[in-house]
């Protein structure tokens, strides 16, 4: 059975070959067909290997599947080749399950578009792209997949081409990502060099008896590779592109720029996390970047109106707990935080999306209200999953596992008491900010008429996700409500259980940090109705004052991230650009043209059409080698 | 023998000569004709009569009589004039200093040697026929094809083609 | 048989060579010019015969049959061709027939 775990990546895929060599002329219901179909297939095959090996640990903790060698050159020999471990599983399981759904909710929602087999071409090649990223065995094999998630990402932000802003996102989010990748291919270059193989678990094994904690090779290769995934996942300081990726369609808001594909920057620290291990220095910087990113996308939420631009601040929020996670250890409960974030976000824009459609279109939130009484089937699917994005204590799958990173943040080895600051501060954002949208578009009057209510295959994933938005999280319980650990447990082969300090944190303190973050949850919806409930009116006295207004006005611009850059790097950049418009680098290769067109034309000269003078070059070329074998 | 080869060759260079100056092709061609039949002599002087016969039959024979065939169906007799217009001496400069080159050049090379009078060895048609229906019947074979293929060529471009006119390309 | 200096077989070949090389560059006449590629080959063949004679070998004569043939082959391309020139274009001339130009 094993043996078929290619099919888990090459179903997608063959759907977006169907499609693409169709090019738009299948029928919409075909095209649609096939594009769900195919995921859905490789979503029951992914359950066939669940049933055989989800709920037994593996031998070895993974198995490797080798299909054929990709190229030798000297040494280096990478293979086209899968390894599954019970992390890729649990990734492979969150990326096609989301994408399926979000695939049948794409059917109906996109029914209107022009482009609909186009939009599921591109879907397919995504989801394939991802599973490779998930499944590669080697690093070589990873980066096929990392690159394709973001050419799907390009063209999936730039979907609506003919609209001169959407294309510029999709560039700005390519060229963002593409800084991230460098370094992390740089960094590929450097752990081949060094240790003589990309395969990853080869890799995490020679590095792990190489090299000791704490050496320069470690830190350099973490750091790059660091990079890309700070890229990928949109964190500080490349978090810039995110927010403009919602120029896309909303189901692609949904998949690819919350539920997955932003998250492989967590997948891949989390696989090579030995590496992160030898280099605490870096580890720790993960864990910075993550805390710092929670709150800037947390403040920056704040000040949006756009309902898609509010998700996209979340969701780099949201990654940034899964790095704070990752930055302290707390392995697992990233990946964790990882799949319960999957279903809620993937909820949330899917109900945006109703939204959107039911108010022609509209993003700003200031624009809907009381969308609670007459768009009920988008308003409980939001409420459950902005429940779940708050962590709301006991009943939403996100309580479990944002309490668990806030937990291990301040009793993990390598944590503090200060990380555990910041990320509560940034939970009370995040109840903020996601129930400001609630209040104002779903209570109050209605500002328009609903026109457009979802049909069957948009409802069905908004309930299925709805249920696992809050059941989701019952399979990782803190010891003092029930004790579950099947999460970290089912983990434990493929990653590392998280260290906790020397002495033992007393079970009270557990217990206080607990309660502090659910009274941070409740507080924060409070806080949420008080200023934004009802017209808002605490809120508009405070943001009609001089520093209300700045401050608002630098949220909404996403703390000036944007600003700077423009400043400090583009315009920059285009001066220099100005200066070498005649471009000195190519004058040398318009040289080389110009020279042999040059040839060319004296050459030509040649060409008389006067077979005697073709003659007696023959007779003179005799008499010259005549002449070289005489007097050689 | 000798002097019947020395004076074939001296015939050989005279007529070939001729053939290269005439204004008239008839001319030419029958110096031409002169200048492959002393070959030829010279040929049998240096012990192979089996080409020497081959030369006359079949250069001085049969391919001599094919270009009088085309000369006389062209009609090249009124192009004498325009022939002397063409060939003026000036004309004779390069090609002439080109090919003294190529001549003392090779000539160089066979002076450079030791020159000793070898014996001429009689190779008789026999031995001729042996060879060539022995190893070189590959060889054979292939000149064949050739002649097959020079005969279809020849056909094709000697046919006259439907609705043809001069000057019209192809 | 007689000892002449084969040597002087070659002069012969190399002199008949020459003049039909220099012919070839300066007739523009292509059926002269057709008539000293017929003595250039006629060369060619001359020197293996000596080289056979030489040393007593048929090899010599074997080759000088294959140039025949190719010569044979040769004209009847050339003369065909110099037919269809002819009656395409009206001359024979090799310098007016410049249509290759590049």
């Amino acid at each position: 059975m094993l043996h078929y775990i290619w099919l888990i990546p090459a179903l997608p895929l063959i759907g977006f070959f169907i499609l693409a060599v169709t090019a738009g002329r299948l029928p919409k219901l075909v095209a649609g067909a096939v594009g769900t179909a195919s995921v859905g297939l490789s979503m029951l095959a992914v359950l066939a290997i669940w049933v055989q090996v989800g709920f037994t640990p593996l031998p070895n903790g993974g198995y490797t599947e080798v299909l054929w060698q990709w190229m030798s050159v000297g040494g280096f020999t990478p293979t086209i080749s899968f390894y599954i471990d019970h992390l890729a599983l649990i990734m492979m399981s969150v990326v096609t399950f989301v994408s399926f759904l979000i695939h049948l909710y794409s059917n109906e929602y996109m029914e209107d578009d022009a482009s609909y087999s186009r939009f599921f071409a591109y879907m397919n090649l995504f989801v394939g792209s991802m599973l490779i990223l998930v499944m590669a065995a080697n690093l070589l094999f990873f980066y096929v997949g990392w690159e394709g998630v973001g050419l799907c990402s390009y063209l999936l932000i730039g979907f609506w081409y003919n609209n001169a802003a959407f294309d510029q996102a999709a560039r700005k989010a390519f060229i963002v990502t593409r800084i991230g990748d460098t370094a992390m291919a740089i960094g590929f270059f450097l752990l081949f060099n060094s240790l003589g193989t990309l395969n990853i678990q080869e890799l995490m094994h020679r590095a792990s008896t190489a090299w000791v904690t704490g050496q320069g090779m470690a830190i350099a290769g973490s750091a790059l590779i660091l990079g890309g995934a700070v890229g990928k996942s949109a964190q500080f300081p490349l978090q810039v592109w995110l927010p403009d990726a919602m120029a896309g369609p909303t189901p692609v808001s949904a998949l690819i720029h919350a539920a997955t594909m932003v998250t492989a920057g967590v997948y891949i620290i989390a696989r090579t996390h030995v590496l992160f291990q030898l280099a605490p220095a870096i580890q720790l910087l993960v864990a910075i970047i993550g805390a710092l990113t929670l709150l800037i996308a947390g403040f920056s939420a704040l000040g949006q109106d756009d309902i898609k631009r509010i998700l996209a601040y979340s969701t780099i929020s949201q990654i940034g707990y899964m790095f704070l996670a990752l930055g302290v250890g707390a392995w697992s409960a990233a990946i964790f935080h990882l799949m319960t974030h999957a279903f809620f976000k993937a909820l949330l824009f899917l109900a945006a999306g109703v939204v959107i459609h039911a108010m022609d279109g509209e993003h700003d939130i200031f624009k809907m209200g009381g969308l609670r009484k007459t768009l009920k089937i988008a308003f409980w699917p939001f409420l459950i999953g902005s429940a779940a994005l708050t962590a709301l204590p006991l009943i939403t799958a996100g309580y479990y596992s944002k309490d668990l990173i806030l937990t291990d943040a301040w009793t993990s080895q390598n944590g503090a008491w200060w990380l555990w600051v910041m990320g509560i501060v940034g939970a009370g954002l995040t109840g903020l900010y996601i129930f400001r949208a609630v209040f104002v578009a779903f209570f109050g009057e209605a500002r328009r008429a609903v026109t457009h209510y979802p049909k069957l295959r948009v409802v069905i994933p908004l309930c299925i996700l709805s249920f696992l938005s809050i059941v989701g999280g019952f399979v990782e319980i803190p010891p003092h409500l029930g004790d579950i650990a099947a999460f970290t447990t089912f983990m434990a082969s493929a990653l590392p259980t998280v260290l906790l300090t020397t002495q033992p944190v007393p079970s009270a303190t557990l217990a206080w940090l607990q309660i502090a973050a659910g009274l941070v949850a409740f507080g924060s919806i409070a806080m949420a109705a008080l200023l934004f409930a009802r017209r808002a009116p605490l809120f508009n006295m405070l943001a009609r004052s001089r520093g209300g207004r700045a401050i608002k006005q630098f949220y909404a611009v996403g703390c000036g991230f944007d600003w700077v850059y423009l400043r400090a790097l583009k315009r920059p950049y285009w001066r220099l650009a100005e200066i070498d418009r005649n471009d000195v680098v190519d004058s040398f290769y318009t040289a080389i043209a110009a020279l042999t067109r040059g040839c060319y034309y004296m050459l030509s000269a040649t060409q008389t059409g006067r077979l005697r003078w073709y003659a007696t070059g023959i007779a003179a070329g005799a008499v010259a080698f005549v002449a070289l074998a005489v007097w050689r | 023998m000798p002097v019947a080869f020395y004076i074939s060759t001296l015939i050989a260079i005279a007529a070939t000569l001729l053939t290269v100056t005439r204004y008239n092709a008839i001319h030419a061609l029958l110096y031409l004709v002169v200048s492959l039949l002393s070959v030829a002599v010279v040929f049998y002087t240096l012990g192979a009569p089996f080409a020497a016969a081959l030369e006359v039959i079949v250069y001085a024979g049969a391919i001599m009589v094919l270009f009088v065939f085309v000369v006389m169906m062209l009609n090249l007799a009124d192009m004498t004039s325009l022939e002397r217009r063409w060939l003026n001496s000036r004309m004779w400069i390069g090609p002439g200093v080109m090919s003294l080159i190529l001549f003392g050049e090779i000539i160089y090379m066979l002076v450079a040697g030791p020159v000793t009078a070898q014996p001429v060895h009689y190779v008789g048609p026999a031995a001729v026929g042996v060879a060539l229906y022995t190893r070189y019947v590959l060889a054979v074979e292939i000149a064949s094809m050739l002649l097959l293929a020079g005969l279809i060529g020849a056909y094709h471009f000697g046919r006259r083609h439907g609705g043809e006119r001069p000057g019209r390309e192809a | 048989m007689v000892a002449i200096v084969p040597n002087y077989g070659v002069w012969l070949a190399v002199i008949l060579f020459a003049i039909g090389m220099a012919g070839l560059l300066v007739r523009r006449n292509i059926v002269f010019m057709l008539m000293c590629i017929e003595i250039m080959l006629n060369a060619a063949g001359l020197v293996f015969i000596v080289g056979g004679a030489r040393w007593g070998q048929a090899d010599g004569q074997v080759l000088f049959l294959l140039i025949l043939t190719l010569a044979a082959a040769e004209v009847a391309i050339g003369l065909a061709l110099i037919l269809l020139i002819h009656r395409r274009y009206g001359t024979l001339d090799a310098d007016a027939l410049s249509r290759m130009k590049g």
